[in-house]
């Protein structure tokens, strides 16, 4: 079946099974590698990316029900925020936040979507919001720079 | 800042346009806007012109320095620390470096000219300083040299600094770019006097790393995001009894599966079966609807209750003995005060958020691959046995890991599967393990059952310990030589950790190891022997030094007198449970609620020391506040990257105490993904006080050592909120209730 929808700002037609989780579709289809494979049944976040603007795990959402959806990735980021970096992505750099990094791609996608809903968000907020799994543990730091992206971004 | 990968003929976007990538999923015209440079097809390196001082060290005609790098990233930073080692001694502009990968092929060409492409046993920063900092002495020395004779006045008079050599007298400059090549020219000095730590610019400080900006844009470099001109993905099912082999493929759901959208080829591997295709889902979902009988053999049978009683069967005999001092067993029984405590901790899997991946191509009787890898050295090995060549004949490029831990170093069973199904399909593979195969294909912390036994003489002050420990040998895989054999049976030294190596003064010791042999493969998991043996010892105290007869003992001040010795480890030992004890002022009584509790242990060439602290609410559930550790490595390469390994290693401890089991049944993992193997996350991250106490004058690792401590200091708070000790994780099996 073919499904359309927009990635990144670019309006894409595809043909592959309705069932196809939309991570595999950007992987495996689009060459969009920034999107990241971690549990496939929506524990850890690392597959994040905004659906209509909502944080979804990509690892679980089957392409069928991106039928005319926005959808942004990790790439599509700085080009949607004018060709910069978001606040957090440069808090993420100012903070030395990713250790290995493969988590952060989700990790990122999550802190963008808690401060467009909280642009203040408070230690329960991130605890709330920013439930994606990182092996190195970088929590501490995640939770410093969102609080310093949100003074930046004030 | 560039880094530089491997060179390539192929440019990603050929490929893309050869319609490798787009698996004819895209029907509408579209063309992404050039991509970021992938790791697997990076730009070329712009080495052009670039002078080889030494093998680590290439200088430009414009002055640019690219450094190589030999270890692996995983996350610790070692590929921008490495490089600052070269820099500070090198006098090289910073801001002018660029990276360059040291290929294996050149490592063996060049008769091991980079040392080793290992990175673990918290090593990388250690074993690699002292030829590191005198390649940069050694290239300094020589392009300052090459200017003296240019100018034709004496070296001495010279100097450099940001890649520009100074005459002192004529304050005339040339740039490293303008005499490099004469500088290649000049005799390497033997020896050369490398710079006091007071002295450094670059070396020490929190330099910011490298890979840091391309890990906030999704840039692909791990080996999960490698892209090969024609390559075929390919998902897996390995036999779920370790050691198992296929039995037979239902012929059914082997006709269908073959049928299924996307599929290449279906594969008996012997071992596990295979699905190569052109999406790594639709391999995935065609190999999990593989009907398999697998031939399990007697290890069907096991379980972890069953691996517990083996174990414990062996703690009723004496284990091989690693150490004895005084006589352990006549103090002991003499002894006024005594204690004797069972410890049990269970299997642990590394987890790390990639899963085990490699791509590989043999063609013409070479083979490459490209593997997120702790061990260059190491997947080169295992790709050419699995492939029936030599290693000169494999190349590696190394690709970012997506965390190891551990997982991707001393065991390469995914390059040998990967390395068997390209030279069976005659395809380039990429192989990629699910999360499910991940967990249930690991090579595990051991699971182990020690027996301690301590004493106390009548002031309260330890007289006697001995620490029996039950535990599989991960050395005897790899390294079976490293084992001493003894009449009471083989001896690792990593099964007595702690007890052997103590740095507590000890009258009567005793350190045995109970050598035990399951199905179940054991690794190296980060801090290995040292993520349990410091449990058994450090908490066995805290319950032992409550039952002294003038009433329970200060944690802090009993292990504070006991690290009284002249030697370096207990000096330095008591360096940081002196600073531990400052920073977390032990001395201040803590709120009614609160809890805390102490450990020290060295590790890895470096001395830690922990203190927890934990809140007990008023409904009786617990919460980790504060966790303060202090790190003593000798001197510390990167100050922020260091710092980031603390706070890693408390939260990888944190999760292994409270949740981490991988349990046995019927020969196999019960656990498959993190629903039933779980991590933690943000909200239960404690406050951290990471402090570097660097002491000079050796060098010590960052990765593990903070691992010793934490986690019997974490259990010793937990003793003291409740009276229980703590004899057995994961905490989730406690009754206790972590908020």
């Amino acid at each position: 079946m073919a499904i359309t929808c927009e990635i990144n700002g670019k309006r894409v037609t595809l043909d592959v099974e309705g069932e196809m989780p939309l991570l595999w579709t950007l992987r495996d289809e689009l060459d969009l590698k920034g999107t990241k494979y971690g549990c496939g049944i929506a524990q850890c976040g690392a597959c994040t990316v905004h659906v209509d603007g909502q944080a979804m795990r990509s690892c679980v959402l089957p392409l069928a029900a991106c039928e005319g959806k926005k959808i942004t990735t990790i790439e599509g980021l700085a080009p949607e925020n004018g060709g910069k970096l978001t606040a957090i992505q440069a808090a993420w750099i100012k903070h030395q936040v990713p250790q290995c990094g493969y988590c952060q791609s989700g990790m990122i996608m999550a802190a963008v979507k808690l401060l467009r809903d909280k642009p203040k968000p408070t230690d329960a907020d991130i605890d709330a919001a920013m439930t994606n799994i990182c092996r190195c543990s970088t929590y501490v730091r995640v939770r410093a720079a969102i609080h310093d992206a949100a003074k930046a971004a004030a | 800042m560039k880094t530089h990968n491997t060179p390539s003929n192929t440019s990603r976007r050929d490929f893309l346009q050869s319609g490798a990538a787009a698996s004819a999923g895209l029907i509408v015209g579209f063309h992404w806007p050039a991509a970021p440079v992938a790791a697997q097809v990076p730009a070329p390196a712009n080495m052009s012109g670039a002078t080889e001082i030494n093998a680590w060290i290439h200088i430009t005609p414009d002055n640019r320095t690219i450094l190589k790098v030999a270890r692996s990233e995983m996350g610790q930073g070692s590929s921008t620390s490495l490089p600052q080692m070269l820099a500070e001694e090198l006098e090289c502009d910073w801001s002018r470096v660029e990276l360059s990968e040291a290929m294996f092929s050149e490592h063996l060409a060049r008769n091991r000219v980079y040392v080793s492409t290992s990175t673990g046993g918290s090593r990388a920063i250690r074993d690699s300083q002292a030829y590191l900092r005198k390649a940069g002495a050694t290239a300094r020395v020589m392009l300052v040299q090459a200017a003296a004779e240019k100018w034709g006045v004496p070296a001495a008079e010279c100097s450099a600094a940001s890649s520009v050599i100074t005459h002192g007298p004529s304050k005339r400059t040339m740039t490293f770019g303008d005499v490099a090549t004469a500088a290649a020219k000049v005799k390497a000095p033997d020896d050369v006097k490398l710079k006091d730590a007071k002295e450094w610019k670059i070396l020490g400080k929190s330099v910011p790393r490298f890979d840091i900006p391309d890990k906030v844009i999704g840039k692909p470099m791990y080996g999960i995001d490698v892209v090969r001109p024609g390559m075929v993905h390919a998902a897996i099912k390995q036999c779920p009894v370790f050691g198992g082999k296929i039995k037979s493929i239902d012929a059914a759901s082997l006709a269908a599966t073959k049928k299924m959208r996307g599929v290449d080829e279906v594969l008996d591997m012997g071992s596990y079966v295979v699905v190569t295709g052109n999406n790594w889902w639709r391999c995935n979902q065609a190999v999990k609807s593989l009907k398999v009988e697998w031939d399990v053999g007697e290890s069907g049978n096991v379980s972890s209750d069953s691996i517990k009683a083996y174990f414990r069967e062996g703690l009723a005999k004496p284990g091989a003995v690693g150490k004895s001092v005084g006589d352990f067993e006549k103090a002991y029984a003499d002894a006024p005060v005594k204690l004797e405590a069972e410890y049990y901790v269970p299997y642990l899997d590394h987890a790390p958020m990639e899963p085990m991946n490699c791509t590989a191509e043999v063609k013409d009787g070479r083979v490459t691959i490209w593997v997120p890898t702790q061990s260059a050295e190491g997947s080169a090995a295992a790709a050419a046995s699995a492939a029936g060549v030599t290693p000169e004949k494999v190349e590696v490029f190394r690709q970012q890991l997506g965390g190891g831990f551990g997982r991707r170093g001393a065991f390469q069973d995914f390059t040998r599967q990967a390395v068997e199904i390209a030279k069976k399909t005659g395809k380039t593979v990429k192989l990629l393990w699910s999360r499910e195969e991940d967990i249930q294909h690991g090579h595990y912390r051991p699971a182990t059952l020690a027996k301690v036994q301590g004493a106390l003489d009548k002031e309260g002050k330890l007289i006697a310990l001995s620490g029996r420990v039950a535990v599989q040998s991960i050395l005897e895989r790899v390294r079976p030589e490293a084992l001493r054999q003894t009449p009471d049976g083989p001896l690792d030294p990593q099964g007595t950790t702690s007890f052997e190596d103590t740095a507590y003064s000890v009258p009567n010791l005793r350190a045995e190891h109970v050598y035990r042999k399951t199905h179940v493969p054991v690794g190296f998991w980060r801090s290995v022997s040292h993520s349990q043996n410091p449990m058994f010892r450090e908490c066995f105290l805290d319950e032992l030094m409550a039952k002294a007869p003038a009433g329970k003992r200060d944690p802090y001040q009993f292990r504070r007198e006991m690290l009284q010795g002249s030697s370096d480890a207990a000096r330095r030992d008591l360096g940081v449970l002196d600073a531990v004890a400052k920073a977390a002022e032990w001395s201040k009584p803590l709120p009614a609620s609160m809890f805390r509790g102490i450990a020290v242990q060295d590790a890895y060439g470096s001395h830690a020391a922990s203190v927890v602290e934990i809140e007990k609410r008023s409904d009786g559930k617990l919460k980790i506040k504060r966790v303060v550790i202090v790190v003593d490595p000798g001197h510390v390469a990167n100050e922020g990257a260091a710092k980031a390994q603390i706070e890693g290693c408390v939260i990888y401890g944190l999760t292994a105490v409270l949740y981490g089991e991988i349990t046995i049944k019927n020969g196999r993992v019960e656990q498959s993904n993190f629903n039933d193997y779980p991590m933690m996350k943000i909200d239960e991250t404690p406050e951290i006080v990471a402090i570097l106490a660097p002491s000079g004058g050796f060098w010590g690792g960052m990765g593990e050592p903070p691992m010793a401590p934490l986690v019997p200091a974490f259990l010793n708070a937990i003793f003291a909120a409740t009276g229980t000790p703590i004899r057995s994780l994961p905490l989730k099996h406690s009754g206790l209730t972590f908020v």
